[in-house]
């Protein structure tokens, strides 16, 4: 909205172990978070897709499989600029002390090879505007955003 | 994730509901290869009507389940399926490979 401050604000931050059967409780969580910020359905579930595939592949690969290892799950919504539009958006940020990952790795993998697997790494990148992985202090760090657009639903009164 | 069977004269129909995710494919694949390598059925039907979400993990179990089924000679067709798992097949360009029906109708009589 016009004249607002551009800026983040804590919505929500979970702790949860390296257990396929945790992934239910996040997806229910964000898909909470994007209705509190108005996201359409269509980009309410390419939301919680890409941070579900995002912590498969940190359970199969960062921790190769093993279960009860921490993985934290910070989501924001993040305000800015974008070609001079003020833009509000969902940031999640996720950490895990896993494997290191190959750069290699994360390019995805050709869409015409029909295959089990490779698939987790496209969605995100198809579905979220940013998709950023990095490696600081022995962390493996991911971070992505998806903005609402300035054609979305206003925000609730009172936020 | 529930898997409810239906088996009849040369075909099973397996009604899968719930979320088919990385907990839960290794179910959905091992029901596959049962009914097409193990019981050697020749049609089995997916009713993924009541899918509320699938992952990327279930459609890799959906793969090998086509691939046990073109490797025995026998068919993996796919009905009513729901949004979610809709638009992950558009995503992943793999409705072309499988063989979709709107309803159980359409997908009984092809």
């Amino acid at each position: 909205m016009p004249g607002e401050v551009p800026g983040t604000d804590l919505l929500v931050k979970l702790q949860m172990p390296s257990n396929p059967e945790a992934l239910c409780l996040v997806r229910a969580t964000l898909e909470r978070a994007t209705e509190l910020l108005h996201f359409q359905e269509a980009q309410s579930r390419a939301i919680v897709r890409s941070v579900d595939e995002a912590l498969a592949n940190v359970i199969r690969h960062a921790y190769q499989g093993k279960s009860g290892l921490p993985i934290e799950v910070t989501c924001r919504r993040v305000r800015v600029n974008r070609d001079g539009t003020p833009v509000t958006g969902l940031e999640i940020l996720m950490e895990d002390s896993g494997v290191a990952l190959d750069p290699a790795k994360l390019k995805g993998r050709a869409l015409d090879e029909v295959r089990p697997g490779g698939l987790g790494l496209h969605f995100m990148r198809q579905s979220m505007d940013e998709v950023e992985f990095s490696h600081e202090n022995g962390k493996n760090q991911l971070r992505m955003v998806k903005y609402i657009g300035p054609a979305a639903a206003p925000e609730p009164e009172g936020e | 994730m529930n898997i409810a069977a239906r088996a009849s004269d040369g075909f099973t129909i397996l009604d899968i509901s719930g979320d088919i995710d990385l907990a839960h494919s290794p179910q959905m694949r091992k029901a596959l290869i049962t009914e097409i390598k193990e019981k050697k059925i020749p049609k089995v039907f997916l009713n993924l009507k009541n899918v509320r979400y699938i992952d990327s993990s279930g459609i890799a179990s959906l793969v090998e389940g086509l691939k046990a089924s073109r490797d025995t000679g026998s068919r993996l067709i796919l009905y009513s399926l729901s949004t979610s798992v809709r638009e992950v097949m558009q995503l992943s360009r793999l409705q072309k490979i499988f063989e979709i029906f709107d309803d159980e109708q359409q997908a009984l009589a092809s």
